[in-house]
């Protein structure tokens, strides 16, 4: 159980003990809390290693994040830039490894508020794309951090569609040098991270040039400041890109080159090489590229966006049984809000989705980790599956993560708009992740294209992957369910989840095909599909999510009331799907119009029976109070005296108004009324 | 020189964006003043400044106070005193968004004008129309929001010294967020109540002086300050006052209606209603701006949309323009269509209540409840689609959008608190519920209802029976705005019945009228939305018959169909589950959303030309007009604040100390 927390924002403000409407809600959890909590870490050993590394780092001055809400982005930069020295210092201390256990909780423990993260990937792409000799040239002092690295793919005018990027290297056999330029303003580098002030190097894909040929989209590494006295080297052009919406402490930035030579060894040459009299040579397979965008996608599902998820929901759920507005019955003092039916359907959805999520996460892991292991042995055959998948569930999780977030933070009223709530920072880090990694509408298309496909070979007869085989099992069928019981049985629910997918797969297939006969061209054809396709990509993922909670659940063990109350959120995830896409479902009649008041009412009442451990749910997440940084969300429900004792600090409060003197002084003292 | 993908779409344009301009503005005329107000502040040297994304917050505020001491001084050199002339002025002093001085202009005065004595006016209001005295209204407390009568502030009287004892007792009852109150305002209307005799006569609101005139120190017992930063409204210093045994002369309470005499007794008001119309005035102000800036989003994410290319369509051939594609389109074109449909709402509500405030004036508050029911659920209605419809046109911008270069940031946190203030949206559907389940067991019980709600008449009639009504079916025509009307009509009319007699199946289980009502209420909002949703339909519908140029006409019902379907796909189960379509026609339906959007899509650019924002205002780089866009976002970047020096300080503290001792 987390402790609440007594750091120096709140000494002497009186918060010494939980909030009495807090506190009785932990009186009632019809589960085991800390059961719950190792559930969701895997193990009470990695719940103990998690709370190890989380308590040195919160323990740490340097690593506070109490003030960020104040700082302004140079100052945000400088913070992340000093933490993430600190960290390496902090690691060796400890003597923990960059790939030890612990690094996914450092990073955890700092909310992603630190510098270099490009530098890993920068690291990364060396590791996976440079020969045995580049890499025994580039790591080490990248290790050492003797030089900063980070990757510049995205230019100004070119996102998600890798073949349209304009950036170019030539070779010129005379000086065995790559010349590289952005030939136009929208072939600039635009947005990698620390580039815009921190990076000495960048892995920069450009199109290669040989002898007049394009060779296509290759990585080549660019020095592009100096180690001595980080200047800008000769031809480059380099800066911030100014505000965002979030990462402030991130310094995202622009790159111009101009004639900028490299040598030949610097282009990344495991799967391709120019030899020194212009030969070009293609080695090995380049699937494995995909490989590398499929575990980066996979890995930022849990820590980028289900944990903000999490916090959210432990935020305004906590939130919610503090404040207490009108009344329910006269006479009665102020309701919790969440007593009230309407927060109930707002924030426990959300809830549920980030148990949904935090399972379908395990089943990624699961399968990216065989997947990894056949590879290894050099079997391709799950790769295609792997994209898939990997692809339609960061769209889907990122963008029900995304609004559901966003519903937490709208549920918190006014309060909830304060940067002190926590939930505005949350939410618009949470949103970038639709986006960055491949934008969610082109993954879905992507998704679909894999089961638009498999969906073909089923109908022939053909074997597909084993996660797609129910393609083949279209039922005719309607949903037996006769009265509102039955639709807590997961056969039902899942069965239906399943005959959606199936119908909206199979309707947009036999659309596709329809274009095509009619004369249609090909590419045509599918344009005028995607908004179907889409809506049945997502389908497909919403049914594996529903299904493999079902089977989590089952897998559960049956003490503490674990299995119960997951049962329940298992069951509510199911149902406010069906309620809120009821359109899908009854479109062909499967679910009539008689069982969906079923599905409603059933839905409805497991509002009610979840909101009783409601807050036993958010608390099993396990957030410190230094975690979660929120005056609403905090452990003790203290939320009106931390929320007051922190706006005192406020910058806007401390110094001396430099409006007073310049401007509301003569205002004030009549100077208008001359006119 | 102008973009020439934005070139080439507006040449191909089927109608002229001024004729549409002047229907969105009321008139040519208004359309000229519009932009004569507009030449005046944007041509002003004076409300240039730097671009707001690279200052501070103290440097914002500090921008906006400038801006504001000027409006206010050439508002009234230039003598515009039209309500809807201040309004644009002030909007393109501050380019849409919140200033300090707004909580002075917009609630301080008012509140003077309407509920301050003859002897209180001469006292403050003319100190005040000179801003010696600047004033903000103090109602929200910390713990207490949209249910008034929570609020925990007191004011006791004192008859020995004719004074009212202020007080804040808890840390709950700490005003909080009132806007002007952190740094800027001198005095506060402040809401508390009310004991005199030893007994609380409820809320009643007090002219508070809290800064020292001349210094601007808080007064002794005043504690004042600044909430911190928030999402958005930067510029304005949200604020909270806490008193602890303030006293106040008894003259300071607000005494037009109710009053306390100099021995402490207490004069009940005459009516209350009243204060239903400033409420109604407000939020038909916030349909309007949800208009506004969803538009805004709109214009940005579609002229972007039109400049960017991206990806093949076509193996072989150029990236095309992304507002090619089907699901760009499908992402943007219902918000457009939406955007259009909610300018009509506005100006409706707007109309409406001008039209009736009169019989308000002359003592008939007979329209007020159910104008101030439906204006409670559009408020809420338009505000959520539209908060919503700015995040959808931010992501089809991309990566980009993400940039607070794009403009849409900001108009998404400037304009997302409207969720909440003025009436918590939740709470807004619910009171409009309410009034829909009167009506209906008004009708249940014989009488007859009209107005907005008149439908239910048909339902006691005709009882709408799911399973029955093969017959019906066959009446929507997909094509014919008018049958679509009809189409919202009836699954209104299903799902306030399906409320109410879900609440009185509850009433019937339970003892508690408050209970059932709660345990109904997810029901009682979806019926509201769906009657707010028949409401703007209709309301789109009949603006058709009132545009006489063709071209005009013919986009606005291409829009008004789009707008209508689109919402028939999405809400499909409640259409299916009604039997007011069959599955036949949503596929029909989903079919000619589809086709919609391929026939507007030629019109799109110049359909957001119409909303005629000017760049300045639109403050956007990638919705510019004339469609720069790449250059100027570089442009843009090299004044980011992190660009001021070539290598920034943190080389030299940090990274350099790093790398020799590693």
């Amino acid at each position: 159980m987390v402790l609440p927390d007594t750091t120096e924002d709140t000494q002497g403000s009186g918060l010494a003990s939980v909030n009495p409407d807090l506190a009785s809600e932990r009186l009632t959890a019809s589960f085991c809390v800390p059961r719950l909590t190792a559930v969701l870490d895997g193990g009470a050993e990695r719940t103990r290693l998690r709370r190890a590394v989380v308590d040195v780092i919160e323990s740490d001055p340097v690593f506070s994040r109490e003030n960020q809400y104040f700082q302004s982005q140079n100052e945000r930069y400088e913070a992340a830039v000093r933490k993430a020295v600190h960290v390496r210092k902090k690691m060796q201390e400890m003597g923990w490894s960059e790939d030890g256990p612990e690094s996914v909780y450092i990073y955890r423990a700092l909310s992603g508020d630190v510098a270099f993260l490009l530098h890993r990937v920068f690291m990364r792409s060396i590791s996976v794309l440079g020969s045995d000799k580049q890499v025994a040239k580039w790591i080490p002092p990248a290790t050492e951090y003797q030089l900063i690295g980070s990757y510049a793919q995205t230019e100004l005018g070119h996102g998600t569609y890798l073949q349209g990027l304009e950036t170019t290297a030539v070779f010129d056999i005379s000086t065995q040098e790559f010349i590289l330029n952005t030939p136009t303003i929208s072939a600039m580098k635009w947005w990698p991270g620390d580039m815009g002030r921190s990076a000495t190097h960048t892995v920069v894909f450009a199109q290669l040039y040989i002898h007049g040929k394009c060779y296509g989209v290759h990585p080549f590494i660019v020095q592009i400041r100096s180690r001595q006295d980080h200047s800008l080297c000769p031809g480059v052009i380099a800066g911030d890109i100014g505000p965002k919406m979030n990462f402030e402490h991130i310094d995202n930035g622009y790159l111009m080159l101009k004639n900028v030579r490299i040598p030949r060894e610097n282009m990344l040459n495991k799967f391709c090489e120019v030899q020194p009299d212009g030969t070009y040579i293609r080695r090995g397979s380049q699937k494995i590229n995909y490989f590398t965008m499929t575990s980066v996608r996979i890995s930022l599902i849990s820590d980028e966006v289900i944990l903000p998820l999490m916090k959210a929901c432990t935020i305004a759920i906590r939130y919610s049984v503090v404040r207490r507005q009108s009344k329910l019955k006269p006479g009665e003092e102020e309701a919790k809000i969440l007593d009230y039916q309407t927060q109930q359907e707002k924030l426990l959805p959300q809830l549920a989705a980030a148990y949904a999520f935090h399972f379908i996460n395990n089943y990624l892991h699961e399968l990216f980790n065989r997947g990894y292991r056949e590879i290894q042995g050099r079997n391709f055959d799950s790769l295609p599956e792997l994209h898939a998948f990997s692809s339609g569930f960061k769209a889907m999780v990122t963008q029900y993560c995304t609004s559901g977030l966003e519903i937490c933070l709208r549920a918190c009223g006014g309060h909830g708009y304060s940067l002190l709530s926590g939930l505005p920072s949350l939410y618009t880090k949470i949103l970038a992740s639709c986006i960055y990694e491949g934008e969610n509408t082109i993954l879905l298309l992507q998704t679909a294209r894999f089961l638009i496909k498999c969906f073909t070979a089923a109908s022939a007869g053909q074997p597909v992957p084993p996660s797609v085989t129910y393609l083949a099992a279209m039922k005719p069928g309607k949903c037996p369910a006769k009265d509102k019981l039955d639709f807590l049985s997961p056969d039902i629910y899942t069965e239906a989840y399943q005959h959606a997918a199936i119908r909206l797969i199979s309707s947009t297939a036999a659309k596709l095909q329809d274009l095509i006969q009619s004369g249609v061209e090909r590419h045509e054809a599918w344009n005028q599909c995607t908004v179907q396709l889409v809506q049945a990509a997502k389908a497909h993922c919403h049914y594996i999510t529903v299904k493999n909670f079902v089977e989590t659940v089952e897998k559960l063990e049956n003490t503490a009331g674990i299995q119960n109350i997951m049962k329940h959120l298992c069951d509510l995830f199911a149902l406010h799907g069906i309620f809120s896409n009821a359109g899908i479902f009854l479109h062909d009649g499967y679910i009539t119009g008689a069982q969906m008041d079923m599905v409603t009412a059933s839905y409805l009442d497991l509002l009610g029976i979840i909101r009783k451990d409601a807050v036993p749910l958010v608390d099993a997440f396990d957030f410190t109070d230094k975690n979660l940084n929120s005056a609403l969300g905090s452990y003790d429900g203290q939320v009106y005296q931390r929320l007051y004792d922190w706006a005192r600090k406020a910058p806007t409060n401390k110094q001396i108004s430099p409006a007073y003197e310049k401007y509301l002084k003569p205002l004030l003292h009549n100077k208008l009324s001359k006119l | 020189m102008m973009n020439a993908d934005l070139r080439r779409e507006r040449a191909a344009a089927s109608f002229q964006p001024e004729l549409l301009t002047h229907i969105l503005d009321g008139g040519a005329e208004r359309t000229r003043r519009r932009k004569e107000i507009e030449a005046l502040v944007i041509n002003d040297p004076d409300f240039q400044h730097e671009d707001l994304n690279f200052l501070s917050r103290s440097q914002r505020y500090e921008q906006a106070i400038r801006k504001s001491s000027l409006m206010v001084m050439k508002l009234r050199e230039y003598g515009i005193a039209d309500p809807e002339e201040i309004y644009w002025f002030k909007s393109f002093v501050h380019r849409g968004r919140p200033e300090p001085l707004d909580l002075h202009l917009g609630m301080f005065l008012p509140t003077l004008l309407t509920q301050a004595t003859p002897e209180q006016q001469d006292r403050f209001f003319m100190p005040a129309w000179n801003l010696e005295i600047i004033g903000t209204y103090a109602q929200t407390e910390m713990g207490h929001g949209t249910h008034l009568r929570g609020l925990e502030t007191t004011a006791t009287y004192d008859p020995a010294t004719q004074e009212f004892i202020l007080n804040s007792p808890t840390v709950t009852s700490i005003k909080w967020w009132p806007g002007g109150l952190g740094k800027t305002s001198n005095h506060a209307i402040v809401l508390a109540q009310l004991y005199t005799q030893g007994q609380c006569k409820g809320l009643h609101a007090f002219i508070v002086p809290i800064r020292q005139l001349g210094t601007h120190e808080p007064l002794p017992g005043i504690t004042v300050g600044d909430i911190g930063p928030k999402f958005g409204y930067d510029e304005m210093d949200n604020g909270y006052l806490k008193m602890d045994n303030f006293r106040i002369p008894r003259e300071n309470m607000l005494m037009k209606y109710a009053q306390v005499e100099p021995d402490g007794t207490y004069v009940k008001p005459v009516s209350d209603k009243l204060t239903y119309g400033t409420m109604v005035f407000i939020r038909s102000l916030i349909v309007g701006d949800s208009a506004r800036s969803l538009s805004r989003a709109c214009t940005i994410a579609i002229r972007y949309s039109a400049v960017r290319h991206q990806s093949e369509l076509k193996p072989g051939a150029p990236e095309p323009q992304i507002l090619d594609y089907q699901t760009q389109q499908y992402k943007l074109f219902p918000l457009l269509a939406t955007a259009y449909a909610f300018h009509f709402v506005g100006a409706y509500i707007k109309d409406t209540y001008h039209r009736i405030s009169g019989d308000i004036h002359d003592g008939d508050l007979s329209e007020l409840p159910e104008l101030h029911a439906l204006t409670a659920g559009l408020k809420a209605f338009t505000s959520w689609t539209a908060n919503a419809g700015i995040e959808e046109c931010r992501m089809a911008c991309g990566g980009h959008g993400y940039s607070r270069c794009s403009g849409i940031p900001d108009i998404y946190v400037t304009f997302t608190p409207s969720c909440t203030y003025e009436g918590e949206n939740t709470v807004m559907m619910l009171q409009t519920a309410r009034f829909l389940v009167k009506s209906y067991n008004q009708v249940s019980s014989g009488q007859r209802v009209t107005g907005m709600v008149s439908y239910l008449n048909d339902l006691s009639r005709q009882r709408i029976q799911p399973q029955h009504v093969a017959g019906r079916t066959e009446t929507v025509r997909i094509n014919d705005p008018v049958s679509l009307v009809e189409a919202y009509k009836a699954r209104a009319a299903r799902l306030v019945e399906a409320a109410a007699k879900n609440l009185q199946a509850e009433l019937n289980h339970r003892k508690s009228k408050e209970d059932a009502w709660n345990k109904t209420s997810v029901d009682l909002v979806r019926a509201s939305e769906a009657h707010c949703h028949y409401v703007i339909v209709k309301l789109f519908t009949a603006k058709l018959s009132e545009i006489s140029n063709a071209a005009v006409c013919a986009v606005l019902t291409e829009l008004c169909l789009l707008y209508a379907l689109y919402g028939i796909s999405k809400n499909a189960g409640d259409f299916l589950q009604a039997g007011i379509l069959t599955d036949t026609q949503i596929t029909q339906v989903n079919q000619r959303v589809k086709e919609l959007l391929a026939v507007i899509r030629p019109n799109a650019v110049a359909l957001v030309d119409s909303f005629d924002f000017h760049d300045v205002h639109l403050g956007s780089v990638l919705g510019r007009y004339d469609g720069n866009v790449y250059e100027n976002m570089f442009e843009w970047a090299k004044k980011s604040p992190l660009n001021k020096t070539e290598v920034h300080e943190s080389f030299h503290k940090h990274l350099k100390p790093m790398q020799s001792k590693l």
